[in-house]
């Protein structure tokens, strides 16, 4: 069902263009903080750790391991699960799963990015690798 | 400074209602409002202090001017919005104005018709574009921290049954609750699955209704005919995914909101008598355990098993009413009513079947948003005098 869910599509703003211009090429970005090293999601132009304005786009591997889920039974556009995904650079998200088995999600399992179309920038999904 | 025995809680109302298709909002709201201040004593024009959260239509002013409050009198408003523990938050604001005397007697109301029709959408926050299509709702993101809570401390299905067990136990004795029957464990197991590892029984009720309080100066309090019933500790928190830093989807932000209320009441969890607890779901309830301390972190399953929160039975009577897992959850906002019955317990005007014997110290607490994403806590101590 969830191929054929459609999305909505990214409003954006100043601070978030980039991530949404990439994520038109293919490529899913983080951002991370040059004064005390830690990447973060979503993208700030501030670090929300340590509050320095020297916060770097970087590609991110698209690779990590679902932190949890809930596989939602039902919706109007149908079954769909939900969870967060702990990216190999650190920082965790929100996301669905998509392009599985919806029944066979595990924590742990290893995953990486996909995205998909919408009548805008494209959005970043998970699918187990 | 501390607002420890500074508010009273001087009047309650539960508006019986669960299903108020023939009613407006704000005329939920005038009818709590009436039925606090008539349990007072005192007249709407004694009220000088206003307080309300989302679902007061058009917010504090339009409330105001509605529910015909005295605004030669009125001097203290606050619109705190912090989801479903709002009232929570409003209790111990309210004490905080009354402790600097910027008013004498706040009134809190809360009222919405969920069940009737579908509440408006929450405004969008920054992170819109990049969580809004994933589709969280209060099921599937309770749902991810269930999951989460058993798969770090082995906790089962069949322990957070329990906790809607032990509610549809005090249901029964509440004419006004939804969901009357008592319950099994297997009941809850063979319930659908709604949201992983979420059964419908895991879930609370839609209702209408609504409720409100008038809390008022230990003098004030003094001079009217209930029993008294003070605030002696509060506490306030917020919790989010922080830029995605070492992501905890097992603890809420209770575990900051609970310590601060004890602290400032200068008591422990051993010493609460009844616990009022935001049962949104059956794992809100585990975990705003384990964070308030009346069990070390991942041994909640343990502690709500085997009817350990029913009254009479357990060794924390919890949501003597029912709660929203049984009775109601007017708004889908939870706070509220877990003061209402914290405070019946106080009184001794709880149901005689559920009622704690020598209740003299109560919690009410509860979150707000979604425990999985973004959410508020707040906790409340309340003690009869």
């Amino acid at each position: 069902m969830s191929e054929a869910k459609k999305y909505p599509a990214p409003v954006t703003n100043p601070e978030t263009a980039a991530f949404w211009d990439a994520a038109s090429r293919g490529k899913f970005m983080i951002k991370r903080c040059t004064t005390c090293g830690e990447a973060h999601y979503f993208p700030r132009a501030i670090c929300p750790f340590c509050y320095s304005d020297k916060t770097v786009w970087e590609e991110s591997s698209g690779e990590g391991t679902i932190y949890t889920y809930s596989l939602m039974r039902k919706s109007p556009t149908g079954p769909y699960a939900i969870g967060y995904v702990t990216l190999k650079e650190g920082p965790s998200l929100q996301t669905n799963f998509v392009d599985c088995d919806l029944t066979t999600l595990k924590i742990g399992q290893k995953v990486k990015v996909v995205f998909k179309p919408t009548d805008g920038a494209p959005l970043p999904f998970f699918t187990p690798v | 400074m501390t607002i420890k025995g500074k508010a009273y809680i001087a009047g309650i109302y539960e508006h019986p209602t669960r299903h108020a298709p023939d009613k407006s909002t704000a005329q939920l709201h005038a009818e709590v409002a009436k039925g606090a201040i008539e349990d007072a004593g005192i007249s709407k024009d004694d009220v000088d202090g206003y307080f309300c959260a989302g679902d007061a239509p058009g917010g504090a002013w339009p409330m105001v001017d509605y529910l015909g409050l005295n605004t030669k009198k009125l001097r203290h408003v606050d619109s705190t919005e912090t989801g479903g523990c709002s009232y929570i938050i409003h209790l111990g604001h309210a004490a905080e104005a009354i402790a600097a005397g910027k008013c004498s007697i706040a009134l809190i109301t809360l009222a919405g018709k969920p069940r009737t029709g579908a509440m408006p959408p929450r405004a969008a926050g920054a992170e819109a574009d990049f969580e809004s299509a994933y589709g969280a709702t209060t099921h599937n993101a309770y749902g991810m921290c269930a999951m989460r809570h058993m798969h770090d401390y082995g906790t089962t299905s069949e322990q957070l049954a329990w906790i809607k067990v032990a509610a549809s136990h005090h249901a029964q004795y509440n004419p006004h609750a939804m969901l009357k029957d008592v319950v099994t464990v297997e009941d809850v197991l063979n319930s659908p699955m709604i949201s992983d590892p979420l059964h419908r029984m895991d879930c609370c009720v839609v209702s209408d209704g609504g409720g409100a309080l008038i809390v008022t100066t230990p003098e004030i309090a003094k001079s009217l005919k209930k029993p008294l019933v003070r605030l002696i500790g509060h506490g306030e928190a917020m919790k989010g995914p922080r830029g995605g830093k070492d992501l905890d989807l097992t603890y809420s932000a209770g575990i900051w909101s609970g310590p601060r209320a004890f602290e400032e009441a200068g008591i422990t969890p051993k010493d609460i008598k009844y616990a009022s607890i935001y049962d949104s779901f059956t794992i809100t309830v585990l975990m705003q355990l384990e964070d308030l301390g009346f069990c070390r972190k991942g041994e909640g399953g343990k502690f709500v098993a085997d009817g350990n929160l029913i009254s009479g039975v357990g060794k924390l009577p919890f949501n003597t009413d029912g709660g929203g897992l049984c009775s109601n959850h007017p708004v889908n906002r939870g706070g509220m009513t877990k003061i209402l019955e914290a405070v019946r317990q106080l009184r001794g005007e709880a149901h005689p079947k559920v009622q704690v014997k020598n209740c003299d110290l109560a919690i009410a607490h509860g979150t707000g948003g979604l425990l999985g994403v973004r959410h508020a806590a707040s906790t409340a101590i309340l003690e009869r005098v």
